[in-house]
């Protein structure tokens, strides 16, 4: 579950394609403007983007639900009122009702009250090895479409190498040396998804470097560094953003998944994924599915709504892709 | 074409080399240091002449790039060190469990992969019917389903609630028939497979509607070709990066197939090193890490091999 690459086949492609639509949107925008002062409401191409992507029904309803998911991070503990790491060792395993909406765990601690905790571990992780992967991942692309020739075959290679590794694998081998931790998890995981945001920052700055803008500040004697700053990287970003939104799934999933073998995060501090190892057991899958069932549907919805949230701002961006 | 089979054997060595060091500096940083990573930590502790007999018998007290140069030559010829749990070699070991999850991972990527390629040419020619949407979208949310998840899923209904299918291990106490082996079997290599074809048939679809909307296609048609004839045409070009994609997620699979061997207490490789984990049983972590390099490294290496083979175009330099 941990591919660095859930939609990899496409992205790259489409990504050099949506670059070079959104600069010839761009300087249709600017005509349209320049020439027609009479229209009603001259749209942004980020306004339409905006239009598109909420006349998208699946990113539409993924807002609602991540949305809900975090209005119940922040304010649910205060409603509920249960601290998630209080045992009560009478009250062992018990079924939903009797004042816990669903049931308590083995120490009798509140289910619900360490599910609400146990979202900010894991969106958290998400998101710091999401966005750690998206820098790096941006700066190697960056630096190979633009150097060309042996710097960027040989950065491609490395790419391709780390892209074949699954970071789960080496979180298992590198956390059971070293002992589990959340800064582990995150470095690990980020270390090993950028090569899908560098391939496709390298595939925008292929395409963008040949325009004539781009060409000019060359002409003109502007510096590399300055060129890669000024005019590739803002082509970049929206592109490699839009990717990283299923890097931020993916991240959930492996920190899930690592949690759950007991490399992520460790107990006390609830994480869904260390929720579910504590149900391994033939016993508690069958009999007390109320320890199991609550994380793993959240788990699910969390990275389902994140996935389509980012397929609606791809095509957003990228209207001409026809998929 | 034997040139570059040379020259990508000396990449891979090269990884390996790598990927060598760096366990070798991790089996170092270890708590408890180098000596932990030889000598069973309750041995550790105590202090005094066992410990210095030990880092003697070890060589800990020669310079690092001996020491190192030391562990991969008797890694190269497959002494991978002696585990702490079992007192017994390392290689024979992984060599005992490695069969049950090749078994599980080669069973998951054919009936997946197969799958795959049904679900995605189905969706590749009803592009935009509700079939299309429909497949899309289950498939989505089985991709943001953890596998451990699905399986737990999965013995709830079918064993737990129905009683169709045993939950764990690879045969039941005293019953070695086949029937027996096989409704082990089902569980986890479907969950495998599902978990595997979720992924690969975005990429079926993906490739199959390239190739569909290329001008040979539009030619064959022209020319009174059906359908069905386009879509094989096509079909056949697809295969080429798909086989790429397919052996580039083997590795992939491997982390699957620990996941799921922790859930069905499968008596693979996986759950050995989980094992190896919680008893702190380094020299099998480390071999298994060695081991998942070498997939990595082979898995890419037949990726380019197979792609030259079925794809002319393709010229390896």
């Amino acid at each position: 579950m941990s591919e660095p690459a859930f939609s990899g086949a496409d992205s790259a492609d489409s990504a050099a394609r949506a670059a070079r639509a959104e600069v010839s949107a761009d300087s249709t925008a600017e005509r349209s403007t320049a020439a027609g002062e009479t229209m009603r409401t001259p749209s942004s191409p980020s306004q339409l983007a905006l239009r598109r992507f909420w006349s998208n029904l699946g990113a539409r309803v993924s807002v609602v639900a991540l949305a809900l998911i975090i209005l119940a991070v922040v304010v649910g503990p205060y409603i509920l009122g249960i601290d998630p790491d209080a045992q009560n060792l009478t009250a062992s395993r018990q079924p939903p009702g009797n004042g816990h909406v669903l049931g308590t765990d083995l120490l009798g601690r509140d289910v619900l009250a360490r599910l609400l905790s146990g979202v900010r571990v894991s969106i958290l992780v998400g998101l710091a090895a999401a966005a750690s992967a998206l820098a790096l991942g941006t700066v190697i692309g960056v630096v190979a479409g633009s150097a060309g020739g042996r710097v960027d075959s040989a950065l491609m290679r490395v790419t391709d190498i780390f892209m074949a590794v699954p970071s789960l694998l080496v979180v298992i081998v590198c956390g059971g040396i070293l002992g589990p931790s959340i800064a582990l998890l995150v470095g690990l995981i980020a270390a090993f998804a950028w090569p899908t945001s560098a391939r496709i920052a390298r595939s925008v700055v292929l395409s963008v470097r040949e325009l004539d803008f781009v060409k000019a500040a060359t002409a003109a004697g502007t510096r590399r560094p300055t060129i890669m700053r000024r005019h590739l990287l803002p082509a970049v970003i929206p592109q490699v953003t839009v990717s990283g939104a299923l890097l931020v799934a993916t991240a959930i999933l492996s920190e899930a998944a690592l949690s759950f073998l007991g490399l992520g995060v460790v107990p006390p501090q609830a994480s869904w994924g260390n929720m579910l190892q504590s149900a391994q057991s033939f016993t508690v899958i069958s009999s007390m599915p109320w320890l199991w069932l609550p994380p793993g549907l959240a788990i699910i919805l969390t990275s389902v709504s994140v996935i389509f949230i980012g397929d609606g701002m791809r095509d957003a961006l990228d209207p001409k892709a026809s998929r | 074409m034997l040139r570059y089979v040379v020259t990508r054997f000396i990449t891979m060595l090269l990884v390996l080399f790598v990927v060598s060091a760096a366990l070798f500096s991790l089996s170092h940083a270890a708590p408890g240091g180098p000596l932990a990573s030889l000598v069973p930590p309750d041995m550790v502790g105590d202090s005094g002449p066992l410990i210095e007999a030990k880092t003697k018998e070890f060589g800990l007290d020669q310079p690092l790039p001996v020491q190192y140069l030391r562990w991969v030559s008797h890694i190269a010829v497959g002494d991978l060190g002696t585990s702490f749990q079992f007192n017994r070699s390392v290689a024979s070991l992984m060599l005992e469990r490695i069969a049950p999850t090749l078994e599980l991972m080669g069973l998951g990527l054919v009936i997946g992969t197969l799958l795959a390629l049904f679900l995605g040419v189905v969706q590749a020619s009803r592009k935009g019917s509700v079939v299309d949407y429909g497949i899309g979208t289950v498939s989505l949310v089985l991709m943001s389903t953890p596998a451990f998840f699905l399986g737990m899923v999965a013995i709830y209904i079918l064993s737990a609630r129905f009683g169709l299918l045993p939950s764990s291990q690879m045969s039941s106490p005293g019953d070695g028939s086949t029937t027996d082996l096989l409704r082990h079997l089902v569980l986890p290599v479907s969950v495998l497979a599902i978990v595997h074809c979720a992924v690969m048939t975005r990429y079926v679809r993906v490739g199959l509607l390239e190739e569909l909307s290329s001008d040979y296609v539009r030619t064959a048609l022209a020319q009174g070709a059906t359908r069905r004839q386009a879509r094989r045409k096509g079909l056949r070009n697809t295969l080429g990066p798909l086989v790429t994609v397919v052996m580039i997620s083997v590795p992939a699979l491997l982390g699957g197939a620990v996941v799921l061997e922790a859930v069905f207490s499968w008596p693979g490789m996986g759950s050995l090193v989980l094992a190896a984990i919680e008893f702190r049983d380094y020299p099998i972590i480390l071999a298994f890490g060695m081991i998942v390099a070498l997939l990595v490294v082979l898995s890419n290496f037949a990726a380019d091999i197979l792609v030259s083979v079925l794809d002319p175009r393709v010229r390896l330099q």
